[in-house]
């Protein structure tokens, strides 16, 4: 069986994988209820002002539909994340275009569509705000009319929802060292880099079904929604708020969600409420799936960003001090930006040792949909940020990028910025080696040097270096306080209960490898049970690269507790076989009823950490990586395209190496899309371009060889040593790549998307002729009909 | 609304839809055949992508009159009796699948494509499958199952 | 999905003469539909004014390539597949196999037709180019009968043709006779595959020792139609391509280009972005004829 090679470690085939190839597997569209209604967003036009009116076309048969307003919700009109700005149905203000404030059904989805087009709406116009310069602004020149958000009791202030001030030790004494290394310091080096929003682009849009149940006295006695979805319990805590009723009377399913990438981390709370207060209201199950134009222009985004660093450095390469200022922009309501500042404000200094540092960090308010989480959730941006800083500093000072690097890595036994005592092994040298050596860099250094005298396509590599903490920060895991069952079903067969959703990263696949490992039971004999609230504890939300090393290792504890039952209870030999196994666990069976283990989480070492000052160990984990680009660009059409991209990164345990390399394959992706083409064009807070034909994604055609390698360093949270790598592959791609341009060129940007029409602006020096200059309000090739 | 006969999958079907109904909703709502995919509504995603008269086609850009008479390949019909087409049994086996949404269309696209060449160079895959988006995977195991699928194919 | 399919009809009538019947009994009522991967897309996103349409995609009169020693003879209802498959193109037609190629994805060159790309008359379409390179002429049908007129007389405003509202493009005439020229086609997207053009360039030349003794120039998304950059081909005209004279050459051509082209800003692209990449691309292709 498998004394020859351990399930851990090895590619079995994905768990829910034949489904899904036969085109079996059922996705939210898919599925049908029962006397099913269909349900329909009727969205603001506006970015910013209040609703004056509302009326209902004559020629529409209102009485079919049933209408639900603000003032039809039983419990809170808001979304709750980590405070309660966000309303669930605008009533009456507007502070985003496309902002929920009326919901339709009716058993007919087509007459939806007259039925939205049928309400008119008439606003009170306020001015809006769309940029992070603008909301600053309006704070820094107390212009009244511009502040659009008030401010919290959560730590926001007008315009701001939070704010991060983080140094490397006592506040006085690292700005006394800062100052004084400013002052002494050979080279001081500036720059300023910014990164653009990022759509997720599932490829299934956003969907649910809802249901809600009355008693016998019409009371409304619990909801229950099925979707799309990375957190069901997120939603089961917004129900909670939206309804007025307890959590066990909130039942959330997740059903096969086609990909996520934090995309339905939050919004489904948006989505799920709404359904539900339908299904209230017409007393069906609704239905509400998202079509791309809506999912695109209406859900969240990944967090534009503007990072300022300051350096002081010695001339022989040695930081000595740096100041960091990250603005991220926000949207228009809190949600998650608090949460995502905090990584971006974590990772800002990267994997480099920082005597004297400080970060200051806020989120900013903006009339546009509320951005939220995206793979990476504020890592890619400070990492973009710092690795473009680091080769400029590295050029500053007149060493190599590769020498800059080795002269500041942390290594085992520093401490991290933030404080923390890296006491498991690291080699940042080794790993920059490595991938130097694997992708050729210093021959292609020197040749494409060379080459480019006489070419007009000039060529370049690139590299970044960079890490990625694994699970929640600091107390986070703490406080989420992850509870996994394992069962023993009625056959013997054992079956994982957990919240943690699978939606193509493997959740199901891997923790079922942990499962067979420890139970020493056949892969095949694993069962995952559907992450149903009603019979699923709450392992915590499948986020922050947590679900391998968090919720894998509890699984993995709970599979023990089955075999420590079964060895004292049914005297469970040492040395044991399925067979006996499976026999005990019936003979247990049959005198208790049933055989549950239930573990919560506890930190395998303790984690200390301040929220306040912002010091301690971050992150139970880190994975370490090296990523290089390889560039081309074409000076006549002045396109980049990445032609090569090695990704080495170590990981602690590589559980499944088809698995594995598919998710930093699929993320070095994302990431190449976040640096060269994924462009989102607003127009007054709204997405222009919200169409596959308008928001360009890499397709086969554009993608380069992704060379993938691991190295392992067990770490001792995870399972098998196993660390988190979900969001790793989203940090490197968009700095080394951007590294290799401005070796290919000498031209160095600083901003992300980088579009040919950027690049063209910089070579020709003309003004105004880069991507900003382009008219989102003309698709001539894609609207049969022109709107004026 | 119009009569439309086609054959689906081997079996002849025949329904009243309007005309103008899109070959895609015909499939997922009138033969309940869900696993062709609406991704885009636009013909830019594939996952909707359905062999038609043995040709590669976006369902959700035909209208069913169009489809009148037309013989179909759905992502239904490629196993045989429960058992996995050996492109179905290389997309698991070489993790050509990972959400999953995407590789009704995907397959569909390979199929197509290994009937065109059946011994494809990289180039040629990749642009047979350029009109398939795959966010999750960066198209490297999507590659992979198709080159083994070749081989399984040359094999048998 | 934005449009209620229960509003709207299609026929298709089993023969090219009841098709054309159809369009004159009322004219600009019924509108034909080929391989759909317009209409439909218009349809999905609520933005199709019509509602009566006749499809034409059945067609076999419509779906040919036929060859004659002066010209090939493609069907407007020939397939970008078709294209790509046919021997008699590609050896004489090359630019028009390469363009066919670059059009959307495999599954929408399977569904997209010549006439198609044609008459839906957006100034991005892939084909035209090539067709206005190649000096190609278009026959229109309707029940009254036939009319031939010349391509680069086809477009005569944004997405406005000399087509009568009953009428069809029946054939798309391209002349073979240029085996002794030298062709280039390059189109620019937002990516390799899948990408509406940003800019275009076909160009066929023949050079007479090293002199330029015909040339001509079509060009996509430069213009509110497809571009026959005349005045550039003017500009070019009996110009050499010797070393000596070459850079003169260019700037010669690149002047001429910049008055003709009229890009815009839009969603995809910039004016100034598309002006300067297609002079570009007409120096690369300038600078290939001097080898």
């Amino acid at each position: 069986m498998q004394e020859s090679q351990p399930i851990l470690g090895a590619s079995p085939l994905r768990k829910e994988g034949r489904a899904k190839v036969l085109g079996a597997a059922r996705y939210i569209d898919d599925i049908t209820l029962p006397g099913m209604w269909h349900g329909a967003t009727v969205r603001s036009s506006i970015a910013r002002g209040t609703i004056r009116s509302i009326t209902f076309d004559p020629a529409i048969d209102w009485p079919q539909f049933t209408i639900v307003r603000a003032t039809d919700i039983p419990g809170e009109n808001t979304i709750v994340h980590l405070t309660k700005d966000h309303p669930c149905l605008a009533d009456p203000h507007i502070n985003h275009p496309n902002e929920p404030i009326l919901l339709l059904a009716h058993p007919d989805k087509t007459a939806l569509i007259a039925a939205v087009k049928g309400v008119k709406i008439e606003y009170d116009e306020l001015p809006g705000v769309f940029t992070i310069e603008d909301s600053e602004a309006a704070v820094e020149n107390e212009d009244a009319a511009r502040i659009i958000w008030p401010g919290s009791d959560a730590g926001g202030t007008a315009n701001c929802f939070k704010q991060y001030l983080m140094y490397t030790g006592d506040k006085d004494e690292a700005e006394a060292g800062i100052n004084a290394a400013f002052e002494a310091a050979d080279f001081v080096v500036e720059g300023e880099y910014s990164t653009g929003a990022q759509e997720q682009l599932y490829i299934e849009n956003n969907g649910v079904i809802a249901e809600c149940f009355r008693d016998a006295l019409g009371a409304i006695e619990s909801v229950c929604v099925r979707g799309s979805m990375q957190c069901p319990y997120y939603l089961v805590h917004a129900l909670t708020l939206v309804f007025n009723l307890p959590e066990d009377k909130c039942r959330v399913i997740q059903v096969e969600t086609g990909g996520a990438f934090g995309g339905k981390e939050d919004f489904p709370s948006v989505i799920g409420s709404h359904a539900a207060l339908l299904a209230m209201k017409c007393g069906h199950p609704v239905k509400i799936v998202y079509d791309r134009a809506e999912d695109m222009a209406a859900t969240t985004k990944r967090h534009p960003s503007r990072t300022r660093h300051r350096t002081a450095v010695s001339k022989d390469g040695r930081l000595l001090a740096g100041t960091i200022d990250i603005a991220i922009d926000g949207g228009a309501y809190a949600t998650l930006s608090p949460v995502v500042l905090s990584r971006a404000t974590i990772h800002a200094p990267g994997p480099y040792k920082w005597p004297h540092l400080r970060v200051r960090a806020k989120a900013m308010a903006t009339n546009i949909p509320p951005h939220g989480a995206f793979r990476g959730f504020g890592a890619p941006q400070s990492l973009f940020a710092l690795e473009r800083h680091m080769d400029k500093v590295a050029q500053a000072v007149g060493l190599s990028a590769e020498e800059l690097r080795r002269r500041n890595f942390l290594a085992t036994g520093d401490c991290t910025a933030t404080g923390q005592l890296l006491s498991e092994p690291v080699d940042m040298q080794h790993l920059l080696t490595r991938a130097l050596a694997d992708s050729g860099y210093h021959e292609k250094l020197a040749r494409f040097e060379e080459e480019n005298k006489t070419s007009s396509i000039k060529r370049g590599v690139g590299f970044a270096a960079f890490m990625h903490g694994t699970g929640f920060t600091g107390s986070g895991e703490r406080r989420l306080n992850s509870l996994v069952h394992v069962d023993i079903l009625e056959d013997g067969r054992p079956c994982i209960l957990v919240s943690s959703t699978e939606f193509g990263q493997g959740t199901n696949t891997i923790l079922s490898q942990v499962a067979a490992q420890t139970l020493r039971m056949p892969y095949e004999s694993i069962v995952v049970a559907q992450p149903d609230t009603s019979v699923v504890p709450n392992s915590g939300p499948t986020v922050a690269s947590r679900t391998a090393m968090i919720v894998g290792k509890l699984v993995e504890r709970a599979c023990e507790k089955t075999l420590a039952t079964l060895r004292e209870s049914e005297g469970l030999p040492e040395d044991f076989t399925p067979q006996q196994f499976t026999a005990a666990t019936l003979a247990y069976r049959a005198k208790h009823g049933s055989l549950r283990s239930s573990v919560r989480y506890e930190p395998v070492a303790k984690i200390y950490w301040d929220d306040d000052l912002y010091r301690g160990d971050a992150y139970p984990g880190y994975a370490w990586a090296v990523y290089v680009a390889e560039v081309a660009v074409d000076m006549n059409t002045y396109m980049a395209t990445c032609t090569r991209f090695d990704a080495l990164q170590e990981v602690g345990k590589v559980m499944h190496p088809v698995l594995a390399k598919g998710q930093i394959e699929g993320g070095v992706a994302q990431g190449i899309g976040y640096a060269l083409y994924e462009k989102c064009v607003w127009q007054n807070g709204h997405m222009a371009n919200n169409q596959m034909t308008n928001y360009i994604m890499p397709t086969s055609a554009d993608l380069p060889p992704i060379h993938v390698h691991f190295e392992e360093t067990p770490c001792i949270h995870g399972p098998g040593g196993a660390k988190g790598i979900g969001e790793l592959p989203m940090d490197g791609p968009a700095p080394a790549i951007l590294n290799a341009i401005e070796n290919a060129t000498g031209m160095s940007f600083t901003a992300i998307p980088l579009l040919p029409e950027d690049i063209f602006e910089r070579v020709t020096a003309m003004k105004n002729a880069g991507s900003e200059a382009l008219n989102p309000g003309v698709d001539l090739d894609t609207e049969s009909e022109v709107t004026a | 609304m119009s009569k439309i006969n086609l054959r689906v999958n081997g079996e002849s079907q025949s329904i009243d839809v309007p005309p103008m109904k899109r070959l895609l909703d015909v499939l997922r709502e009138d033969l309940h055949l869900t696993g062709t995919k609406e991704g885009c509504g636009e013909g830019e995603c594939g996952a909707c992508a359905v062999l038609m008269n043995g040709e590669l086609v976006n369902s959700c850009l035909i209208p069913a009159l169009q489809a009148s008479g037309a013989t179909l390949c759905t992502i239904e019909g490629v196993a045989q009796n429960n058992t996995l087409h050996p492109i179905q049994q290389c997309f698991l086996e070489r993790g050509g699948a990972q959400c999953g949404i995407c590789t009704p269309g995907m397959i569909l696209a390979t199929h197509h494509l290994l009937d065109k060449y059946p011994d494809p160079t990289m180039e040629q895959i990749q642009e047979g499958l350029a009109g398939n988006l795959c966010r999750c995977t960066g198209y490297m195991r999507i590659f992979e199952s198709v080159k083994k699928a070749a081989e399984v194919r040359a094999t048998t | 999905m934005h449009s209620d399919v229960s509003q709207f009809a299609l026929t298709a009538p089993p023969t090219l003469e009841a098709v054309l019947q159809q369009l004159a009994t009322e004219p600009g009522k019924q509108t034909p539909i080929a391989g759909g991967t317009e209409i439909m897309v218009a349809l999905g996103v609520g933005r199709l004014p019509q509602r009566s349409f006749v499809s034409i995609q059945h067609l076999r009169e419509l779906r040919f390539i036929r060859v004659d020693a002066d010209a090939i003879h493609i069907g407007a209802g020939v397939t970008f597949t078709d294209i790509r498959r046919s021997k008699e193109i590609a050896d004489d037609l090359p630019l028009l196999i390469q363009s066919a190629s670059w059009t959307g994805s495999v599954a929408n060159q399977n569904r997209g037709t010549l006439g198609g790309n044609i008459c839906n008359a957006s100034p991005a379409a892939d084909t035209p180019p090539a067709l206005l390179a190649y000096g190609a002429a278009v026959t229109l049908i309707s029940s009254a009968g036939l009319r031939t007129v010349r391509y680069e007389d086809f477009h005569l405003g944004y997405k406005k043709t000399l087509l009568r509202p009953d009428e069809l493009l029946h054939t798309i005439t391209v002349p073979r006779n240029f085996s002794g020229y030298r062709q280039y086609i390059r189109k620019i997207g937002t990516r390799n595959a899948q990408a509406i053009s940003k800019t275009a360039l076909a160009a066929v030349a023949k050079i007479e020792g090293d002199i330029i003794a015909d040339i001509r120039l079509g060009a996509a998304s430069l213009a509110d139609r497809p571009l026959r950059c005349a005045a550039t081909e003017a500009a070019l005209l009996n110009r050499s391509v010797a070393p000596a004279h070459l850079e003169v050459t260019i700037k010669a051509a690149r002047a001429a280009l910049a008055g003709e082209a009229k890009p815009i800003d839009d969603i995809r692209s910039t004016g100034k972005y598309r002006a300067a990449v297609a002079a570009n691309l007409l120096e690369e292709f300038l600078r290939s004829l001097a080898s």
